[in-house]
């Protein structure tokens, strides 16, 4: 694609920012664009998530954005993040703008919570075959699929665990995340508390308030800006076959993530690249469970192998496939994963806290579960 | 190990309480008292204690509380706060070493002995605590207990602490789509979507079938009967009308198609299962399940 990310931002991440999500918007673009080198007068388009409360012209109001030619949103929450990307990557391509942000910004812990129940949401009809029953927060309609999958596949809750112990060992090193210094072990997975089983709190991502935004141009007026830009090697979105949005519980098999199969072929196709090519693995990591179906889905190891690719060792920074060297959602922060976005920027660029040498590719994916996105990033 | 365990380890490295004495010194008026509560007419008890009441005369009193270093009421507060808020006593062994003889001061010591959990028992999980106490007379051992608790998390359906309303339930959003569903289970009826062109099965329905085209969806009534393809013990956060834990079984159903609903009893996947109406209010009645033994 014609289109690099060419500057990253984002607020400190807490769980009590102490201003509102308009803030968090406005301060995380203002420090990507200064990241790029970038003025706000630079830019004529802005791409958000639907969830987003922060509309495209009060951001553009605040941070003295005169004009937008394209501004766009993604829906179905996590799923959106690379999505925004895409979207920016495509008004770049075809002219619609020249300089797109994409932010995301919330006061998820401290304002709205999404791991609480919703009861609202059960307006939806989608969600009258869930809600009513009790199955009403992310975790327990991940839990439906991770039971399952364990049933099929021999996993453990231990396997699960090995994922929040990956990422909250890279979080331990990076002073941006909340679990900076705070490393867990596998028998501090263990002894956590249910949540909704065969789910504990240690394979739930915690709770953040925060902002990130990550500036898209095109990879001409990249060469002039100030940093080395991440080329947007491939961007897709992905939906499956009888899709829902956290419950596609209707189809044959439970222990897959279709939608993610139809981002993982756009990506292969799109940018020429295969599994082995990757070198840095950002995945969405919101349930530990879907972790080891998205390395499935993608083509890093075969069905029902992911247990024994973890325990293998290979999302060691020093492994075959590093995993969320910043520390995932589980570790760093939950934003939705657009904090995911700007840690494959940070190791394209070779800037990141735990970086994983000669980086070539980083592969970033976006809320699983849901209708999703990836990236594949490069360097040329 | 466990964040109770490490408390538990920590509280047992205390070793003994400091002494705690008893109100008075052995005497009459409370052995003939403890007599007469207990029914006990036999004569011999007039220089001397029935040894069963040793327990007695350390008692802290009505409104007594327990000293802070008391390990027992240590281990009572980290269970506590874990969720293990019930009590129950299980056994009370106790040693006499000899007659306590009138106007002899006591006084109580105890440590912790064992904590074992967390274990399934017919209450709820729990943690069993083992103490030991000791009764002195000055620096003579007279008496010994070792006493246990069952700490435990009621099991599910307690008695409910606070009534939910049902109108804190969570209702389903009703169209035209979808109320022949409704319709169904108000009538004790579990519908499913047929479409009436092809005859495809189709559960969450939708007004086109998406085999044939055809906006003539028909249904037809469920015989009930299914094995729970998958299922989530749900633990936090609390649900609106629900109280925790409680169970949300996938089941598939024997005409083919799957539906969730809660699951009243301990799930396993392939488990058979039947279909129940439970009626919210005179607009909604919620299917649900519950075992059904193979046949």
């Amino acid at each position: 694609m014609n289109a690099a990310i060419v500057g990253i931002g984002a607020t400190d991440f807490s769980k009590d920012s102490g201003r509102s999500e308009l803030q968090l918007a406005a301060e995380a673009v203002r420090a990507a664009l200064e990241d790029a080198g970038l003025e706000p007068s630079d830019v004529d388009g802005l791409v958000s998530f639907t969830m987003d409360t922060n509309a495209e012209i009060a951001v553009a109001r605040e941070l003295g954005i005169p004009e937008l030619t394209f501004f766009s949103r993604v829906h179905y929450g996590g799923g959106a993040a690379c999505a925004t990307v895409q979207q920016a990557a495509m008004a770049v391509e075809t002219g619609a703008a020249r300089v797109v942000v994409c932010y995301r910004a919330f006061n998820e812990r401290s304002g709205h919570r999404f791991g609480q129940v919703q009861t609202a949401a059960a307006a939806n009809i989608d969600n009258s075959w869930s809600y009513p029953m009790g199955l009403g927060t992310p975790a327990a309609m991940v839990a439906m699929f991770a039971r399952r999958y364990m049933h099929e596949y021999g996993a453990t809750s231990e396997d699960f665990g090995r994922i929040a112990v990956i990422d909250r060992k890279h979080a331990a090193t990076n002073p941006r995340a909340w679990f900076h210094n705070r490393p867990i072990t596998l028998d501090d997975h263990q002894s956590s508390r249910w949540i909704a089983e065969p789910l504990r709190l240690l394979d739930c991502c915690q709770e953040s308030d925060g902002g990130v935004a990550i500036v898209v141009t095109s990879r001409d007026r990249a060469k002039d800006l100030r940093q080395k830009p991440a080329h947007v090697k491939a961007a897709t979105q992905g939906s499956g076959v009888d899709q829902f949005t956290m419950t596609s519980y209707y189809r044959d098999d439970l222990t897959r993530l279709p939608e993610m199969g139809v981002v993982a072929r756009g990506l292969w196709e799109k940018s020429g690249i295969g599994p082995d090519d990757v070198d840095v693995a950002v995945l969405y990591d919101h349930f530990t469970p879907f972790v080891l179906v998205q390395l499935e889905e993608l083509g890093f190891c075969g069905r029902g192998e992911a247990k024994d690719f973890v325990a293998s060792g290979a999302l060691e920074l020093d492994g075959k496939l590093p995993l969320n060297p910043h520390g995932g959602q589980l570790g760093e922060a939950y934003l939705h994963g657009m904090n995911g976005i700007a840690e494959g920027v940070r190791q394209i660029r070779g800037t990141a806290v735990n970086q994983v040498g000669g980086v070539e590719h980083v592969l970033v994916t976006a809320g699983t579960g849901v209708p999703t996105s990836g990236l594949v990033l490069g360097q040329g | 190990m466990t964040d109770i365990e490490k408390e538990a380890a920590r509280i047992a490295e205390q070793g003994e309480c400091a002494p705690r004495l008893a109100r008075d010194p052995v005497n009459l008026p409370m052995i003939n008292n403890w007599l007469e509560a207990i029914g006990d007419d036999h004569p011999g008890y007039t220089e001397v204690a029935p040894p069963a009441m040793v327990q007695v005369w350390t008692m802290a009193g009505l409104r007594g509380q327990r000293t802070l270093d008391d390990p027992l009421g240590q281990m009572m507060t980290v269970l506590d706060e874990a969720g293990y808020t019930s009590v129950v006593a299980t056994n009370s062994d106790q040693t006499y070493h000899r007659y306590l003889k009138l106007g002899e001061q006591l006084s109580v010591t105890t440590s912790l002995e064992d904590v074992t959990g967390p274990k399934k028992t017919g209450l709820g999980e729990g943690w069993f605590v083992t103490t030991r106490s000791t009764w002195w007379v000055g620096d003579e051992a007279v008496a010994e207990m070792r006493f246990r608790v069952l700490k435990f998390r009621p099991a599910r359906k307690p008695e409910p602490v606070k009534e939910i309303p049902k109108a804190q339930a969570i209702r389903p959003s009703v169209n035209r789509d979808t109320e022949y569903f409704w319709e169904g289970t108000r009538q004790g009826e579990l519908r499913i979507q047929r479409c009436g062109g092809c005859g495809l099965l189709r559960h969450p329905p939708g007004p086109m079938c998406p085999e044939c085209g055809a906006t003539k969806p028909k249904y037809l009534v469920s015989e009930g009967h299914g094995v729970i393809y998958s299922y989530v013990v749900h633990h936090h956060p609390q649900v609106p009308g629900k109280q925790t834990p409680f169970v949300i079984a996938l089941v598939e159903l024997d005409e083919g198609v799957r539906m969730l609903g809660e699951f009243d009893g301990e799930p396993s996947v392939g488990q058979r299962v039947e279909v129940v109406f439970t009626e919210v209010d005179d607009e909604l009645t919620m299917p649900s399940w519950r075992p059904r033994a193979d046949r």
